[in-house]
């Protein structure tokens, strides 16, 4: 179902289907993430992928234009690129272990040693909220500092808060800039 | 949107829902799976339904564009403060046990209660901060088109 979720997305020219398909496709993929006992990482897919960032494309649809351009060029350089791209990673993934072995070094490594230190340490249920914000709590701090970047970032781009402040400024007295920085 | 009755009879009907399922995911996060990230979106996800249903400018009344920008980086600032108050209390950074050094799983529960909200409240700003961007520009596109 995946793959024809993303075949009818690459065939499909309509940009307002092809933004509810990808959301499918990561409903889709959440409940793979579900199968696969990855109870959060779907919970994320299903809140993040599926629902806020259709919901972010269609607002960019409507800044933009319903249908894709058609393309002139050829197809055949793309084409080439990705099944290169594929093969490569399709090669990288046959050292792999087999999925869910028990001795491979996600298993052996610091794994065990959190699992069975999270109960005398933290008492939390969730040993994946205890992982991301304590053990790994630098890591977490990261994201979250990413992700403030980033909205900060799509803020002076696109915001216009910066034009609209040089146009309160154009009609004040150019010595008061002190709360404009 | 104004002739849509259904829309936003459902729409009232579930913003509380979704501001009461994010609040569960966030505080019930080291219970369930969840967390600050998904909570955050979620509660974005409360207010941009808000904003599509009943014209951004009552969304942003609810939740002004000044407040949201401070939110983003309160959030951050609320992580970072807490390694910093571990660091004041004679710990290493981020470690927990500095808020309750009698009881260390006390301790680490409500680091990583705080911690969360501070990751929680960051993304419900952002999102929310990004969606106003976006719909705060006139769209090309009226509501025929689609």
């Amino acid at each position: 179902m995946l793959i024809v979720t993303a075949l009818s997305v690459v065939k499909t020219r309509s940009l307002f289907a092809i933004v509810a398909l990808s959301g499918v496709f990561s409903l889709l993929s959440a409940l793979l993430f579900i199968t696969w006992d990855a109870v959060d990482v779907a919970f994320t897919e299903a809140a993040v992928g599926a629902g806020i960032s259709t919901v972010l494309m269609l607002g960019t649809i409507a800044l933009t234009s319903r249908t894709e351009k058609q393309s002139q060029r050829s197809n055949l350089l793309p084409l080439v690129a990705v099944i290169l791209t594929g093969a490569v990673m399709v090669y990288g993934t046959l050292d792999m272990p087999k999925f869910g072995s028990p001795d491979t070094p996600v298993q052996t490594h610091v794994g065990p040693d959190y699992l069975k230190r999270i109960p005398d340490d933290i008492h939390v249920p969730n040993a994946v909220t205890a992982i991301l914000a304590s053990y790994r709590g630098y890591d977490t701090l990261g994201e979250t500092a990413v992700v403030f970047a980033a909205g900060i970032g799509v803020l002076m781009l696109i915001s216009g808060l910066r034009r609209r402040r040089m146009d309160d400024n154009a009609d004040e007295d150019p010595s008061d800039k002190r709360d404009t920085t | 949107m104004r002739h849509h009755l259904i829309l936003r009879v459902i729409t009232k009907l579930l913003v509380g829902t979704i501001f009461l399922f994010a609040l569960y995911v966030q505080f019930h996060g080291d219970y369930s799976p969840g967390g600050g990230f998904q909570a955050g979106v979620i509660m974005a996800v409360g207010f941009i339904l808000y904003g599509i249903v009943f014209s951004l400018d009552k969304a942003q009344k609810v939740f002004p564009p000044w407040l949201v920008h401070k939110l983003v980086a309160f959030g951050v600032l609320l992580y970072g403060g807490t390694g910093i108050y571990s660091i004041l209390m004679g710990y290493a950074y981020l470690d927990y046990t500095a808020i309750d050094p009698n009881h260390p799983s006390h301790g680490q529960h409500l680091g990583i209660l705080i911690v969360e909200l501070g990751v929680g409240i960051t993304v419900t700003g952002v999102m929310v901060a990004v969606y106003y961007a976006f719909a705060a520009r006139t769209p090309v596109l009226s509501d025929e088109d689609w």
